[in-house]
Formats: C-alpha cells, structure tokens, sequence
C-alpha cells in the first residue's frame, strides 16, 4: 500500500506538528520546551529514515553484507542531538529562573507582571 | 616570526573561527581579566579577516580542506569577496566591541559572571565566524546553534528580570528557525546525495524532484529569516537587545542578524540560484512586501518607544528591511546597496548601542524620560550619538547616506520609483525618532537623574568615537567599501548563473 510504505516519514510530519502545535498553544514554559523536544525529535527521525537504503545492513563493516544503510545522515544528528540536549538545558534553566523571578512559568501570568510583552 | 605568519598563511580561513573558539574557554580561566585575552583574539582575527578579504579581492576565492579532507567528502571552508567582507564586519566590531566592553560590564555583570560573559561571547563570535566562511550546509547549522545558544544566555544575563523572558522567547523561536534549516539541509541531503555548498550548486540543476527542492527552500528561507528577524520573523529581537547586557547588545546588534543576511544570499544566490528563488518560486515578490511592511511598520513602532534601546531595536528591524529589499531586486546593483548596508549598518548600529551604554554606565537607564539634558551632561557621548544617529537617518557625508543612495538607485534602476518613495518615507520616520532623543537629551533641563552624570570614561569613548569616525570616514570615502560590495555581489550573482 503507497500510503503506508513511506510511514516514517509520516509519522515524522506528525511529530513535527504536534510538537509545534504544542510550542505555540500551550502557555506553560515547561509544556512549550517539551513541544519543541518533540519537533526536534521529528526532525531526527526525518534524518534517521533517510539513511534507508533498499536491502541494506547496518553500516558495520562485515564480510557477507555488501549493500549498506547510509551512516552520514546518523552521523549528522548525533550533532543535532547534542544540539537539542544543550538547547533544552538552557531552556530549562532559563525556566528556572523565571520561576524565581517571577514566581510563575505560565507566560500569561509573566505577561500581566511585565507590562512590556 | 615573519616565517611563523607565512606558514600560517594557508590556514587563515580556519583561524577566523578557531581563534575566538579556543579563547572562550581560556577566557573562562581568566575571570576577572578575560577582557585582555578575548580582545587580543578579536584583533587577532580582525587581521586575519583583513590578510583573508586582501587575498580573496587578489586571487579569488580560497577553499580550505578542514583536517585536509579535500571537499565534497570533507568539511569545506570557502571565503570569496562576499564571505571575506562578513567576516571583516564580525572581527571588526568584535575587536571594538571587546575593548569598549570592559568597563560596561564590569558595572553590569556580577563580577563572578564576567569570566563567563566573555567565554559566552567569544562562543558567540566564533560561531558567527563560522557561519560565514563555512562551505558545508550542515555547518551552517552547528555554527548557528553555536552562535545562538550563546546569545540566550548572554542575553539572560542582562540585569532587568525581563532578559529572562526575552531570553527564553528568542530561545524558542531561535530553535524553532534552526530547526527549519536542519529540515532544509536534510531535503536538499535526500535529493542531492552531498552537503557542500559548491557541489549543492552544481547537483541542483539536475534534481527533478522539484517540490521536495522547494520545500527545502521555503524551510531554509523560513528558518534563516528566524534568526535575521525578517519581518514578520522579527518578534523575538526588541526585547532581546532592549535587556541584553550593553556589552552584549552592540556585538549581537552589530554582527548576529548581519551574519544571518550572508547566511541567506548564500544559500540563494549560491546553492539554489536565482532561478529556484525568483523565477520558479516567488521569493522576490514576497521579500519585497515583507521588507516594505518591516521598514514602514518598525520604524513607525520605534517612534512611540520609551525604551531608546527597544527603540533602535525596533530601528533595526527597519533597516533589515532595507537589507531584504536590496537582496529581492535579484540585480548587481540591488545586492551591492544590501551588502553595503550590512557593514554600514554594523558601524552606525554598533556606535548608537555604545552610546547607550555610556548612557546606562553613567545614570543606570535609558528610558527616554530619565535621560533629560543628558546631552549637556555628557557632551562627547551626546555628539556620537548624534552623528551616529544622522548616519542612521541617511544625511549625506555618512555612510547610511551611502548605502541609502545605493539603494534607490538600485530600485530607480527597475523601475520601482513607489518602492524608492517608501524608503524615504521610512527615513522621514528615522528622523522623527531620533529627533525624540535628541529633543529629549538636550533641549530638556537635566532632571534629577541626570544632574549628576559626568562625561562617559575615556575607555568607553575612545571605541565609541572610533565608530563615529568610521561612519564619517566611509561615508566620505566609499571606494573600499563599495568595491569590496559590488564584488561580492557579482560574484554571488555570477556563482549563480
């Protein structure tokens, strides 16, 4: 079935809009890092899939295999991984001291502190 | 020693980033005193940018094997006249920016933290370093995250408990446009099998899978728009320079979103070519609506700013819209006025922030109401700031009148007289907020704020007045600055076709 031969790549579509769907609908600062986790991970799933090659193995060298899966798009979000590990620390922590100095993380009840935003 | 410099002359290119990359770290050590060796690399690198733009406008474009493994398979690093002029604004501002710092964040950062903002810092400049003389897509992304994790925090460092909202919304929108790209780089990885830029360039032409290259293209556009707070893009960015530390909002001001513009023309001009962008997509079109939108509605919101940092925040969301409108024309002439006005903006931006600095170091505010009769006050302050403001509005002698006249000609040059009246029209408005400052400055009695300041110290004025000068000087003598622009601009345009 054509629909559901390519279902990574569907279900990384998903991901990536619940994950912004929730970065934008949701007021909780810890709710809103969390859907930005979930589009992230979208994205490595997206990479993941398109290491795929038809009949391949696992990319370890191997004396019978001879057609392989693609290691560079793996290679490449191991970066993107890290990347998104560090964004959600400071992410956190950055709600950590929001919490302090405002004493909420909801950002309508930051909003109505700060009459800037 | 002069063998030393001619065996590392074939490695400049990854001086440029390697330099501030190894002094963050060292500037964590250093405390207190990180100021003398962050400067030290900054000018380190600012003659590294100089030697590199000398070679490039001699010999053309250098191409650097990282780690000696030859490109597409390796990490390619390319500086031609376009990737040579970014880096120079970087460096530049990085070596003035650096030294003016140390007094202002002495008295703005925990003396704790310092050691910290500086490792942040030059994290942030070599990321930015990065980006630009990287030949790899999937570079540009790592280097962007490098550059932007760094601005959050040192963005959150500022003093006012708005830095950590600021901070934490441009976080969200940052990742958000860093993601986009990953997505880009990713498309353009399944349909080309490689992720250097030249080889991009070359394989693209043959791609027939045109919706995913266009999909790839909007995420890009989208992404780097993010980060280059195109309008509407831009929500993330008065906020974030308005509660920045001073230090940190005259290097992100002046280097960050001009980075990001290379990062963009790069990719459009030099991966996807004109064709993909302008005729097969209508990237022009809307570019130029929204650069228009941008330039009216920024600058008009900056009028009715308390804020003078928000208000040139709001000021710089103008003047990207000036950028983008120049790089929508897809001519010379066009590109030549937005790469012209990325450096001419750096310096007039970066000057005005300083000024503002010198302001907050004295009375600890720049909110407009506090700053009455500071102008009598602090008279060498006040005339940079003015003269850097008279640059912003486009007076002829500066350079803002440079890249301004550049840019009507450009759109006169289409066609597009309307277009040319809107810039002005947003130039009439760069007049009336900057005429709020100065009204408020100097034609007020110095108020109980401000009765005591005393002129700025030497060390915050020096760097200040040597970017007032600057913008004198280039807006007097375009030869260099132009030249180098419009080379860049035919090579970007050329790359292309």
């Amino acid at each position: 079935m054509k629909f559901l031969s390519l279902y990574n790549y569907e279900i990384a579509i998903l991901l990536a809009m619940i994950g912004f769907y929730i970065v934008i609908s949701q007021s909780n600062l810890v709710k809103k890092v969390a859907g930005l986790n979930i589009f992230q991970v979208s994205v490595f799933m997206l990479y993941i899939s398109m290491g795929v090659v038809t009949g391949g193995t696992v990319p370890i060298l191997v004396k019978e295999a001879v057609v392989y899966s693609n290691p560079l798009p793996h290679v490449l979000i191991l970066t993107a991984i890290v990347v998104g590990v560090a964004t959600t620390a400071v992410a956190l922590a950055l709600i950590v001291r929001i919490r302090e100095a405002y004493g909420t993380i909801e950002e309508d009840e930051i909003h109505a502190q700060d009459e800037s935003f | 020693m002069s063998e030393f410099l001619e065996a590392l002359r074939p490695h400049l290119p990854v001086l440029a980033v390697v330099v501030p990359l190894l002094s963050a770290p060292l500037c964590l050590l250093l405390g207190r005193r990180a100021w003398i060796l962050a400067s030290a690399a900054a000018l380190a690198a600012f003659f590294v940018a100089i030697s590199l733009l000398g070679e490039v406008m001699a010999q053309g474009v250098i191409s650097y094997a990282l780690g000696g493994w030859a490109a597409p398979w390796g990490i390619e690093y390319r500086v031609d006249a376009a990737s040579g002029f970014v880096l120079l604004i970087v460096t530049g501002m990085a070596a003035v920016t650096l030294p003016w710092s140390v007094r202002s964040v002495a008295d703005e950062i925990p003396a704790e933290k310092i050691g910290h903002f500086y490792t942040l810092l030059m994290l942030c400049f070599a990321g930015l370093s990065g980006i630009t003389v990287t030949g790899d897509a999937f570079n540009v992304f790592v280097f962007l995250e490098i550059s932007s994790l760094s601005t959050y925090v040192l963005i959150s460092m500022g003093r006012d408990r708005r830095a950590l909202t600021a901070s934490f919304q441009y976080l969200i929108m940052g990742t958000i446009g860093g993601t986009f790209l990953l997505i880009g780089v990713g498309l353009l990885y399944v349909i080309t099998g490689t992720l250097n830029m030249a080889d991009l360039a070359s394989r693209l032409p043959n791609v027939t899978q045109l919706r995913t290259e266009h999909t790839a293209f909007a995420f890009i556009v989208v992404g780097i728009g993010l980060k280059l707070a195109m309008f509407p893009l831009h929500l993330w960015l008065p906020n974030a320079y308005a509660y920045a530390p001073s230090a940190a909002t005259v290097f992100i001001a002046a280097t960050s979103t001009k980075v990001a513009v290379y990062a963009l023309v790069r990719f459009i001009f030099s991966v996807f070519g004109e064709g993909v962008a302008y005729q097969d997509l209508p990237f022009g079109k809307i570019a130029m609506v929204l650069a228009i939108a941008g330039m009216l509605s920024a600058s008009a919101v900056a009028i009715f700013q308390r804020d003078i940092k928000r208000m040139l925040a709001y000021s710089s969301v103008a003047q990207i819209g000036y950028i983008v409108l120049g790089i929508s024309l897809d001519t010379v002439a066009g590109l030549t006025a937005s790469l012209l006005h990325l450096f001419n903006h750096a310096l007039m931006k970066g000057a005005l922030f300083m000024a503002m600095g010198c302001f907050f170091y004295r009375i600890g505010s720049v909110a407009i109401d506090d700053l009455s009769g500071i102008g009598r006050r602090m008279p060498w302050t006040f005339a940079a700031m003015v003269l850097a403001g008279l640059s912003l509005i486009g007076v002829p002698l500066t350079t803002g009148f440079v890249s301004k006249w550049y840019l009507v000609q450009a759109l006169l040059g289409e066609g597009l007289w309307p277009l040319a009246v809107f810039v002005l029209a947003a130039s009439v408005l760069a007049v009336v907020y900057v005429w709020r400052v100065v009204e408020a400055a100097w034609f007020r009695e110095p108020g109980t704020d401000t009765i005591e300041a005393r002129e700025a110290p030497l060390s915050l004025l020096l760097p200040l007045w040597l970017l007032v000068l600057a913008n004198l000087w280039f807006g007097v003598n375009t030869r260099l600055t132009v030249g180098v622009a419009e080379q860049a601009a035919r090579s970007l345009i050329r790359f292309a076709g």
